[in-house]
C-alpha cells in the first residue's frame, strides 16, 4: 500500500488525480447523455455507443490529416455521426425498437462488432491521434498539470448537457421526444410521428457520442477497439443517475472518472478496468437490495 | 413428441459437417513445384497492424524468391506458397488454426504468428507434430526454456529489448559522477506475455546495477489512459522510466508525458516505430528511446535483397509504407527456410529441422545463428533515440549513427 | 411415427455417427471437438436464458473458473497426467458451482436487462482480476501440461472426452426439464411474482439452475483449457466477447427455450463460423457481426421457433384448418 502512503505524503497528488478524473468523467458524461436518452425514450440499450465514440474520433483524425484543426472535428463528427445514426435506425434499429429489450441488446451488440471490424478493415488497427496543439495548464507552481484540451472537453461536455436540456425543454422536437418517452401510444394518438422521434433520438445520441470521440482523439489515442469501456461506463452512469436527469448523469460521470483514477493509482493500473466492472456489479446489487426493502426491484 | 420431421434436421446437419470435413483435406506439403508453408497471422483484432506487417514480410520474401528462380532442393527448383489463417489476435484460435494447417492442409513447415502470446499457444502444437516453426515475432524468453526442439526465432528475445537502455542509464550516471545504484527506475509494462517477459529482463538488469525500482505498474491491454501511472511517475521522479505495451502503450506514453509535462531524464519504450510516434506525435516524441530489432541504416547484407536499405526500398515500393522491424524479421524467417531447405536437399521434416538448427547465415536483417534452445544469438538489438523527428541509432556503439542526448531537456527549457 | 423405437433408433444413430466421426474425418477432430463444446455452451446457456428467462451475458465466468481450477490442480497436485486431469475436471466443475451458488443469491435478484448487464460486468471483471493475479500466471497466461502419448492421440482423446460431456449434458437437461424443476423454472420465466406467490421458493430454484449451468461450463472449461494448451486470462478463459456471446447467439439461432434448439443452433453456427474462417480471410468478423444482426432482427425466434410457426402440425400442435362449420343450432 505504498501508493496510499504516497497520497498522504504528497496531498497535491490527490488534486492531480481528482482533476484528471473529473475531466475524464466529462467525456464519459457525453456518452452517457446519449445512452440515457435512447434508453429512456426508445427503451433500448445501445451497445454500439462506444463505437460511435470511436468513429467520431476518426472524423477528427482525418480532419487533422487534411490540415484542418481537429477541434472543428467536434461539430463535424456530430454531423457525420448524426447521419450514420439515422441510417442505422432506418436499416436496423427500427425493426427491434419495440421488441424485447434483450433482442435489441443483441442487435446493437452485433452492430458494435460490425462497426468495429469495418473500422479495422477500412482505417487499419493503427493507433491514431489528432494533435490539438493546445499545450498544458500549470497549477500550483507546476505541481499539477492539466492538458488544456481536457479542459476544453470538460467545457464542451457541460455545454452539450446544457444545450441538450434546453433542446428537450423548449424545442418542438424536444417536446415530442419527451412526450414519446412518457407514453409512446398516447403520443401517437396526439399526432406525433413516433417513428421520426425515435430516429431523431437515436441519431442525436450518435451525434453526441461522435463529438465525444473527436475530443478523445485529441486527448488520448484512438483505435478500432476502444468502444466497450465507453459503453460499459455510460451504462453504469445511467444506472446510477437514472434515466430522466441530465444533471445527475453529469455528476455521476464525474464521480466515476475520479473513482476510477484513484483506483488505478492505488490498486495499480492492471486492476483499473476490473475495478470499473466490479463496481458495476456492486452498484447493481446494492441498488437492487435497497429497492428490495420495499419489495420492488430494478425494472 | 418426437417425430421424424425433427429427427432429420440434426442428422442432416451432422452429415453436412462430415462432408465438409472430408472435402477440405486436399492440400499436401509440396504441390508439384510449390513448397507450401503455413502461418496463422493476426489480420483482425488488437495485433492486426503488426499482423499485417508480418504477412507483408512473408509475402515479400516469397515474391523475391520466385523472382530469383525459386529454391533449389535436390536439383529441382521450387516456388514458395504460404497458406494463411486469421487468428484474430487470440491464442484460443491460434492453436486451433495451427492444427488445421498441419492436419488438414498438411503443411510441413510453419512460419510464426505475430506476438509472443500467439507463439506460446502454437509452439506446443508444432512441437507435438514435430513440424519445424521458424518465427520472427515471438520474443518471450519463456518460449525458449521449455525445451522445444522445433521452434526457431530470428529475433532477439525479450531480455534484450530494454537491456541497452538500462545499461545506458548506468553509464550516464557514472559519467556524471553518480553511482548506478543511486538511480531510481519506474516500470510500466503491459500485462501480456511479451511485455511481462521484457519486464523480467529489465528487473534482472536493474538488480545487477543495484538500481531501485520505485514504480512497477502493469498496464491493462485495453489501455486507454495512463494518467494514474504517470501521476506516480511525477511524484516519485525516477531517473529512468521504461514502458512496454505494444503500439498503444508507446503512443500513450509519449502523448501523456508531454501533456502532463513529466520530466524524466530518460524514457525508453518498445514498439515506437510501429506506433509511428516520431511521425505523428512530433515534438512530444523528442528524446524518447526506442528498442528495435532492426533498422534500415544498419550495414547488413545478403544475396537476396542486398543491403538493409535496399530491402527497405523494395518493401516501400511493394506495400507503400516503410518496413517496421516486424516485417524485416518475418522476411528473415522465410529466408531461414530457403537456406535450410537448400542445405537439407530434402523435404523430410527431421532433416529440415536439423538444417535449420545448423543455420549460420548473413541476411539484410542481421546474422542468424540459433543456440540449442532455438533463439537467434547472432544479432543485437538496437536502441533509437528520436532526435529532431528522426529515429537515430544511439546504441550499441558500433552501430550508432548519433550520440545520445542525456538527460532529456526539461519541458520548461524546450 | 413417433414411437419409442423410432426415438431410440434416432438417438442411437446420432451416437454412432458421433463415435465414428473421428474415423471418418480424422483431420477434423479438433474442430468437431469444438462442435461439442459449442453444443454444451448453447445448452447450458439455455437453462437460464431460454427456460428461466434470465439472459446471462456472464456465463463465461464459470467456463474460465473451471479452466483455471483444473489447470492449477494439474500444475500443483503432482499427480500423473490422467489422474490430475480428472481430478482437475471435477475440481473445476465444483469450483464453478461454488461461484454460481455464492454469486447466485445477489445476482439473481436482478431482473431483465439489469441481470444481463450485471453478468456482463461479472464476466469482464473476472477476466481483469485473473490477469492481475500472479498465482495463476497473471497476464502472461498459464500453460497446461503436455499430453503424453502418440501424435493424434491427444485430439482423439479430447474429442471423445468432449463428446462424453455433451452426451451427458443433453439427457440430464432433458430429464430436468421434464420434471418439477423444468416446470418451476418455466413458471419463473412466465411470471416470477406469481410463481413466488404460489409458494415456489424462487431464489432456491434460480440458484440451482445457475449451478447446473455452471457445472457443465466448468467441466467444459477444464477440458478446453487442455485442448488449447495455453490459458490466457482474457483471450482463452474469460472470453466474454467471443464464446460468451456465441453461446447466446447459438441458443437464439436454434430457438431458445427448446431442448433441440440450442443443439441445432450450435451446429449451424459452428459450421458457418468455420466456413467464414476459411473463405473470408480477415473479413470473418465483419460477417459475424452482420450475422448477429440478421439473426436477432429477422429470426428472433430461432430456427426451431420459425419452423414451429411454419409447420405447427409437425410439432404436435393441432391445426384446425378445415373445420366444418357447425351446422345450425337446433
Amino acid at each position: 500500500m505504498d501508493s496510499i502512503q504516497l497520497l498522504f505524503d504528497a496531498p497535491i497528488l490527490s488534486v492531480q488525480l481528482l482533476l484528471d478524473g473529473l475531466l475524464i468523467g466529462a467525456i464519459f458524461a457525453l456518452a452517457a447523455y446519449g445512452m440515457a436518452l435512447v434508453w429512456g425514450v426508445m427503451n433500448l440499450i445501445n451497445i454500439a455507443q462506444g463505437e460511435f465514440v470511436m468513429l467520431g474520433g476518426y472524423v477528427a483524425f482525418f480532419l487533422a490529416q487534411a490540415g484542418v484543426h481537429p477541434l472543428f472535428g467536434v461539430p463535424l463528427a456530430a454531423v457525420v455521426l448524426f447521419v450514420l445514426g439515422w441510417m442505422l435506425y432506418r436499416a436496423v434499429i427500427f425493426r427491434v425498437v419495440d421488441k424485447d429489450l434483450f433482442i435489441s441488446l443483441l442487435a446493437t451488440f452485433g452492430l458494435s462488432i460490425l462497426l468495429q471490424q469495418l473500422a479495422n478493415e477500412v482505417f487499419g488497427a493503427d493507433v491514431r491521434t489528432a494533435e490539438s496543439g493546445f499545450g498544458t495548464l500549470f497549477l500550483f507552481d507546476g505541481m499539477v498539470t492539466v492538458a488544456w484540451i481536457k479542459v476544453v472537453a470538460f467545457v464542451a461536455a457541460l455545454l452539450a448537457g446544457g444545450l441538450l436540456m434546453l433542446f428537450l425543454k423548449k424545442s418542438r422536437l424536444g417536446r415530442a421526444i419527451r412526450a414519446t418517452a412518457q407514453n409512446a401510444r398516447a403520443a401517437r394518438i396526439m399526432g406525433i410521428d413516433t417513428n421520426r422521434v425515435y430516429a431523431a433520438t437515436y441519431s442525436l445520441n450518435a451525434a453526441i457520442c461522435g463529438a465525444a470521440g473527436a475530443l478523445v482523439a485529441m486527448t488520448w489515442i484512438i483505435h478500432p477497439y476502444l468502444g466497450l469501456p465507453y459503453t460499459a461506463r455510460a451504462f453504469m452512469i445511467v444506472v446510477v443517475a437514472g434515466l430522466g436527469n441530465i444533471a445527475a448523469v453529469f455528476t455521476a460521470a464525474l464521480g466515476l472518472g475520479a473513482a476510477e483514477n484513484f483506483a488505478g493509482f492505488i490498486m495499480g493500473a492492471e486492476y483499473q478496468a476490473g475495478f470499473v466492472f466490479a463496481l458495476l456489479v456492486v452498484i447493481l446489487i446494492v441498488r437492487n437490495a435497497w429497492l428490495h426493502r420495499k419489495r420492488r426491484y430494478l425494472q | 413428441m418426437l417425430n421424424t420431421g425433427r429427427n432429420i434436421i440434426p442428422v442432416a446437419l451432422m452429415v453436412i459437417v462430415l462432408v465438409l470435413a472430408a472435402a477440405g483435406s486436399a492440400h499436401a506439403k509440396v504441390e508439384g513445384d510449390t513448397i507450401v508453408l503455413g502461418a496463422a497471422v493476426s489480420l483482425t483484432g488488437k495485433y492486426s497492424t503488426n499482423g499485417k506487417n508480418t504477412q507483408d514480410g512473408y509475402e515479400l520474401a516469397v515474391k523475391r524468391i520466385d523472382e530469383m528462380g525459386g529454391i533449389k532442393v535436390a536439383g529441382k527448383a521450387y516456388k514458395l506458397k504460404i497458406i494463411y489463417y486469421d487468428d484474430e489476435s487470440t491464442p484460443a484460435h491460434g492453436a486451433q488454426l495451427a492444427e488445421r494447417l498441419i492436419s488438414q492442409d498438411k503443411v510441413k513447415f510453419m512460419l510464426g504468428p505475430y506476438s509472443s502470446g500467439l507463439t506460446k499457444a502454437i509452439a506446443p502444437v508444432t512441437e507435438k507434430y514435430k513440424i519445424p516453426m521458424v518465427e520472427g515475432n515471438g520474443a518471450s524468453l519463456s518460449l525458449f526454456n521449455k525445451g522445444y526442439k522445433y521452434l526457431f526465432a530470428t529475433l532477439s528475445t525479450t531480455e534484450y529489448y530494454l537491456k541497452e537502455a538500462v545499461n545506458l542509464a548506468a553509464l550516464e550516471a557514472k559519467k556524471q559522477g553518480k553511482k548506478a545504484s543511486q538511480l531510481k527506475v519506474a516500470l510500466a509494462f503491459e500485462n501480456d506475455p511479451f511485455s511481462q517477459d521484457v519486464r523480467a529482463g529489465v528487473v534482472e538488469d536493474a538488480k545487477r546495477h543495484g538500481m531501485k525500482i520505485v514504480i512497477d505498474d502493469k498496464l491493462p491491454p485495453e489501455l486507454n489512459d495512463m494518467a494514474a501511472t504517470l501521476t506516480k511517475v511525477k511524484a516519485l521522479k525516477p531517473d529512468l522510466f521504461l514502458v512496454s505495451g505494444h503500439a498503444k502503450g508507446a503512443a500513450l506514453a509519449v502523448r501523456q508525458t508531454s501533456a502532463m509535462k513529466i520530466d524524466v531524464p530518460m524514457i525508453a519504450t518498445t514498439h515506437c516505430d510501429s506506433a509511428k510516434i516520431a511521425e505523428t506525435l512530433g515534438a512530444a516524441a523528442e528524446y524518447f528511446l526506442c528498442a528495435s530489432q532492426w533498422d534500415r541504416s544498419l550495414n547488413y547484407k545478403d544475396k537476396w535483397f542486398g543491403t538493409a536499405e535496399d530491402y527497405a526500398q523494395r518493401f516501400e515500393k511493394e506495400f507503400n509504407y516503410a518496413p517496421p522491424y516486424q516485417a524485416a524479421e518475418s522476411t528473415a524467417a522465410v529466408l531461414v527456410y530457403v537456406d535450410a531447405l537448400q542445405r537439407a536437399g530434402s523435404f523430410d521434416t527431421k532433416k529440415v529441422r536439423d538444417a535449420i538448427a545448423a543455420t549460420d547465415m548473413q541476411t539484410f536483417y542481421g546474422n542468424i545463428k540459433f543456440d540449442v534452445t532455438g533463439k537467434n544469438i547472432a544479432k543485437p538489438m538496437v536502441l533509437y533515440q528520436i532526435q529532431k523527428g528522426e529515429y537515430k541509432v544511439v546504441a550499441p556503439t558500433q552501430w550508432a549513427s548519433s550520440t545520445l542526448i542525456h538527460p532529456r531537456p526539461k519541458w520548461s527549457e524546450r | 411415427m413417433s414411437t419409442p423405437i423410432m426415438r431410440t433408433l434416432f438417438y442411437a444413430s446420432v451416437v454412432l455417427l458421433a463415435l465414428a466421426a473421428p474415423l471418418l474425418a480424422p483431420a477434423f477432430k479438433t474442430q468437431m471437438a469444438f462442435l461439442w463444446v459449442m453444443i454444451v455452451f448453447a445448452l447450458s446457456w439455455d437453462i437460464l436464458g431460454g427456460q428461466m428467462g434470465y439472459n446471462s451475458f456472464g456465463n463465461i465466468l464459470f467456463f474460465g473458473v473451471g479452466m483455471y481450477a483444473c489447470a492449477i490442480v494439474q500444475r500443483d497436485s503432482g499427480l500423473d497426467y490422467f489422474p490430475a486431469l480428472y481430478v482437475g475436471m471435477v475440481t473445476g466443475a465444483m469450483v464453478a458451482v461454488g461461484f454460481a451458488a455464492v454469486l447466485g443469491s445477489g445476482m439473481l435478484g436482478l431482473r431483465g436487462h439489469y441481470f444481463a448487464i450485471g453478468t456482463l460486468g461479472l464476466g469482464i471483471a473476472a477476466g481483469e482480476f485473473a490477469s492481475g493475479w500472479d498465482y495463476i500466471g497473471a497476464g502472461s497466461g498459464l500453460l497446461t501440461p503436455l499430453f503424453p502419448g502418440e501424435i493424434g492421440g491427444r485430439e482423439t482423446f479430447f474429442y471423445y472426452l468432449m463428446f462424453a460431456i455433451a452426451a451427458m449434458t443433453f439427457p440430464v437437461l432433458r430429464w430436468l426439464y421434464a420434471g418439477r424443476f423444468g416446470l418451476t423454472i418455466n413458471a419463473i420465466r412466465d411470471d416470477e411474482d406469481k410463481a413466488e406467490a404460489m409458494g415456489i421458493h424462487t431464489t432456491l430454484y434460480k440458484t440451482a439452475a445457475w449451478c447446473t449451468s455452471a457445472f457443465f461450463l466448468g467441466l467444459t472449461g477444464a477440458v478446453v483449457g487442455n485442448m488449447i494448451g495455453f490459458i490466457d486470462p482474457r483471450d482463452v478463459a474469460f472470453t466474454g466477447a467471443t464464446y460468451g456471446v456465441w453461446m447466446i447467439l447459438m441458443a437464439i439461432l436454434g430457438g431458445k427455450g427448446t431442448l433441440w434448439g440450442p443443439v441445432i443452433g450450435a451446429v449451424v453456427f459452428h459450421v458457418t463460423q468455420q466456413l467464414f474462417w476459411t473463405y473470408l480471410l480477415g473479413w470473418q468478423r465483419v460477417a459475424l457481426g452482420l450475422l448477429i444482426v440478421i439473426i436477432v432482427v429477422f429470426f428472433p425466434l430461432g430456427i426451431l421457433g420459425w419452423a414451429r410457426e411454419r409447420w405447427p402440425e409437425r410439432f404436435g400442435h393441432k391445426v384446425q384448418q378445415d373445420l366444418k362449420p357447425v351446422q345450425g343450432g337446433k
